[in-house]
């Protein structure tokens, strides 16, 4: 083997150890989320033989004996190895209320071992005469679906398999994922306004003030998110501080506190403060970099102040801008404990939806088709952003 | 606690774990994972419970707090990697987790009688057994106000908690349907005992959804439990929805004139389960056994205003052992207390929640 090639071995053995850790930590549970937002075989493991009758059955006419002969066996079954909470909490969310159908039907079933079928589970429970309830087990009984994604996009299939948008009483992670997109805009910008006067100012002071300066936005940066959102809180609310100065001062009466908290505001002045370091930081790598002498060379040559900033300055942050950008608004879109707390009811946004999926609903695949779609998002975006500036002009700090 | 003083356990206590279960040296050097909800409520159990359990038995309590759902639960089943034992958990959790196999049936006949001899069966509240939970303590959602802020007429009934006209000013509530629709049709004037029944039909939600937006504008939605109390004593808002054992903490130690409105209370239970599959399952059967004794339970109730899950442990609660007043007044099951109160179906909940949380979301952000 040549020295070249053993170098470069030695050289793979190096960042082995990070490779394996990115595999195992990022690369493999997203891959898992992925695969679950299309992949839910909860029912069609659990029912095989009722998912393979109803495959003939016209979704009109009452299903075939068969269909309602291997589901009174494979529930029952179901019941016996405790997976009936799974598959009647996936039926579920395809119908409301036949969760507890399932599981009753399944209880009552446990001593009947004798036809005709369709007469014993039509006596168990009204349910099983309506054609929706065999709708939504063969829908639910599919291997890979589309379900999930439609679900996320506010879209329902109907039993003759077109897709149409939901009621629109339900419809709800459209419109959040739009409030998503814009909040998470409006927070990029505001970092922006924010940021760019404190990096400029940090990376051009005298190196005794840039670390006070520095360390007055890395010291919020390292404390604890909860204390921070809390701080807010304790400020903004209707009795908090910023209102009694108001009030002190008169400047609002007593009854006209302003409400900022607990609605869209208070979402974006809190996320605004919990990101805007992830803004200068970059911001400020890249200025230090830029020597001050071209300024002095722009208006040497005649530039006012505002034209050496827009033709010479502005153009040689922008590696910065966009990185700070690129980080501030993809944290944005996927943060949740911020708007949890403060975001009222006007102030909440994708992720918490997501969250309540996981946590809450247990409805896995929803929160990965969920994920899935705000990953489609930033990778689009990282493209866009590839297109227009140029990935390698990123600079992170 | 060291190993050192498991070797003086008083003989005929150490005899007495033998005869009951497994042989000492193996419990001694044994620990379970108990999961609970922190704060408060973390501190009684820890004082009530785990405490004593160590003491009695020598086997070690690590504590774990958690926000309830299922997640983690099936994460660990999933995964084969099971960290927790024991689990605090709501009674729909309890009844979901059972049917998903992630929960160990519990057999009752195999629990302590009642100290009056009453089998355990009989002894818990019927709703406070099912197949993998067994009840610990009832708890409650009620709605509370500061005495300092509510100036004139002070309300009373579930029915004021909608008033805006006679008592102006913004309410808290929690960010989920469950409760707020209840707490809806009680105001609109739905007979307690027909609360789901009118939930149950499309007619009903309507009414509820029509009835808390009258309130909609003036509502700050909260998330944590912690929440409330300090809502309330920061003026923030003039009442609020909140957990019983919440204000009860915040009235007694932290001397909050925090009132709580018992009218229209929704009672539920809350149940210790054993995650199914657990590597500790004798430790975490004996742990149950122990936390779900009449005595146990009485000395959580002791610390907060929990009311014991089994009616032979409300006679044995006096007073609060900080402050020594009387807690009988502040027990969300004392019948002066619970005259008009709901009992949460969780049942009906299981069913109706996916839909129901999509359709409130829908509502909120409109």
């Amino acid at each position: 083997m040549s020295a070249g090639g053993r170098g470069r071995l030695r050289a793979l053995g190096l960042v082995l150890p990070l490779l394996l850790f990115i595999l195992v930590t990022f690369v493999a549970p997203l891959a898992t989320m992925l695969v679950r937002s299309v992949h839910e075989p909860v029912v069609a493991d659990a029912l095989p033989a009722t998912v393979a009758a109803l495959a003939e059955w016209d979704g009109e006419s009452p299903p075939p004996e068969a269909a309602y002969e291997a589901a009174a066996r494979e529930l029952a079954a179901a019941r016996e190895d405790r997976t009936l909470g799974r598959v009647a909490g996936a039926v579920n969310r395809v119908r409301s209320g036949l969760r507890g159908v399932l599981t009753r039907s399944a209880r009552s079933l446990g001593g009947v071992t004798e036809g005709p079928w369709r007469g014993v589970m039509e006596g168990i429970d009204d349910a099983w005469a309506d054609p929706a309830t065999w709708h939504a087990i063969r829908e639910t009984g599919r291997r890979f679906t589309s379900r999930h994604y439609l679900n996320a996009l506010d879209m329902r299939r109907l039993p003759d398999g077109s897709v149409a948008r939901q009621p629109e009483e339900r419809r709800i992670y459209l419109p959040l994922l739009r409030r998503t997109l814009m909040v998470s805009a409006a927070i990029t910008v505001l970092c922006l306004l924010l940021g760019y006067p404190v990096a400029h100012l940090i990376a051009h002071a005298p190196e005794r003030r840039a670390n006070v300066l520095l360390a007055l936005v890395l010291i919020p940066f390292w404390t604890s998110l909860l204390v921070r959102t809390t701080a807010w809180i304790v400020l903004l609310q209707t009795q908090g501080v910023i209102n009694d100065v108001l009030v002190t001062l008169g400047l609002v009466g007593e009854d006209g506190r302003i409400s900022m908290i607990y609605n869209m505001t208070g979402t974006v002045i809190a996320m605004t403060h919990v990101l805007l370091p992830f803004m200068v930081l970059p911001l400020y790598s890249v200025m230090r970099a830029i020597p001050r002498q071209y300024m002095n060379a722009a208006s040497s040559l005649g530039a006012t102040p505002a034209q050496a900033f827009l033709r010479v300055y502005w153009p040689q942050t922008l590696p910065g801008v966009g990185a700070g950008s690129l980080l501030v608004f993809i944290l944005a879109i996927g943060y949740y404990i911020t708007p949890a707390l403060v975001g009222g009811s006007s102030g909440q946004l994708i992720s918490n939806m997501v969250a309540y999926h996981m946590q809450t609903s247990l409805n896995w695949g929803l929160a990965a088709a969920l994920g899935g779609i705000l990953l489609a998002g930033v990778l689009v975006l990282y493209l866009v952003y590839d297109r227009l500036v140029g990935v390698e002009r990123l600079s992170l700090g | 606690m060291t190993t050192a003083t498991h070797r003086f356990i008083p003989p005929a206590l150490a005899l007495a774990v033998v005869a009951a279960t497994s042989p000492l040296d193996t419990a001694a050097a044994q620990a379970v994972t108990a999961v609970g909800w922190g704060g408060a409520y973390g501190r009684a159990v820890q004082m009530g419970v785990n405490k004593p359990f160590t003491a009695e038995t020598g086997i070690r309590v690590t504590v774990e707090d958690y926000n309830g759902g299922l997640a983690q639960i099936r994460a660990q089943v999933e995964a084969d990697n099971i960290q927790w034992d024991v689990v605090d958990l709501e009674m729909a959790d309890a009844v979901r987790g059972c049917d998903e196999g992630l929960l160990e049936p519990i057999d009752i006949a195999t629990l302590p009688p009642g100290p009056d001899g009453t089998p355990a069966a009989e002894d818990f509240v019927a709703e406070g057994l099912s197949e993998c939970g067994v009840g610990l303590i009832y708890w409650s959602t009620v709605y509370a106000y500061n005495a300092e802020n509510m100036e004139g007429a002070k309300p009373t009934t579930i029915a004021d908690f909608f008033d805006l006209e006679t008592f102006p000013g913004r309410r808290g509530m929690r960010r989920i349907p469950q409760a707020n629709l209840e707490f809806a049709l009680m105001a609109d004037g739905v007979p307690l005992d027909s609360i789901y029944a009118a939930l149950d039909t499309p007619e009903g939600l309507d009414r509820a959804f029509r009835k808390l937006e009258t309130i909609k504008d003036q509502v700050v939605w909260w998330e944590a439990g912690a929440q409330p109390p300090q809502m309330l004593a920061d003026g923030e808002v003039v009442m609020s929805t909140a957990f019983n054992g919440r204000i009860f903490n915040a009235q007694m130690l932290e001397a909050q004139p925090l009132v709580i409105v018992w009218d229209g209370q929704l009672l539920d239970v809350n149940v210790l389960g054993i995650v199914a599959g657990t590597p500790r399952m004798e430790v975490a059967k004996r742990y149950l056994t122990f936390a779900t004794t009449a005595e146990a339970q009485a000395r959580i109730g002791s610390r907060i205003s929990y009311s014991p899950a089994r009616r032979s442990g409300s006679a044995l609660v006096t007073t609060h052992v900080v402050t020594g007043l009387d807690m009988a007044s502040h027990m969300p099951a004392n019948p002066d207390n619970a005259a008009r109160s709901v009992r949460y179906d969780w049942l009906w909940w299981a069913d109706n929640q996916d839909e129901l949380m999509v359709r409130f979301s829908a509502w909120l952000a409109r």
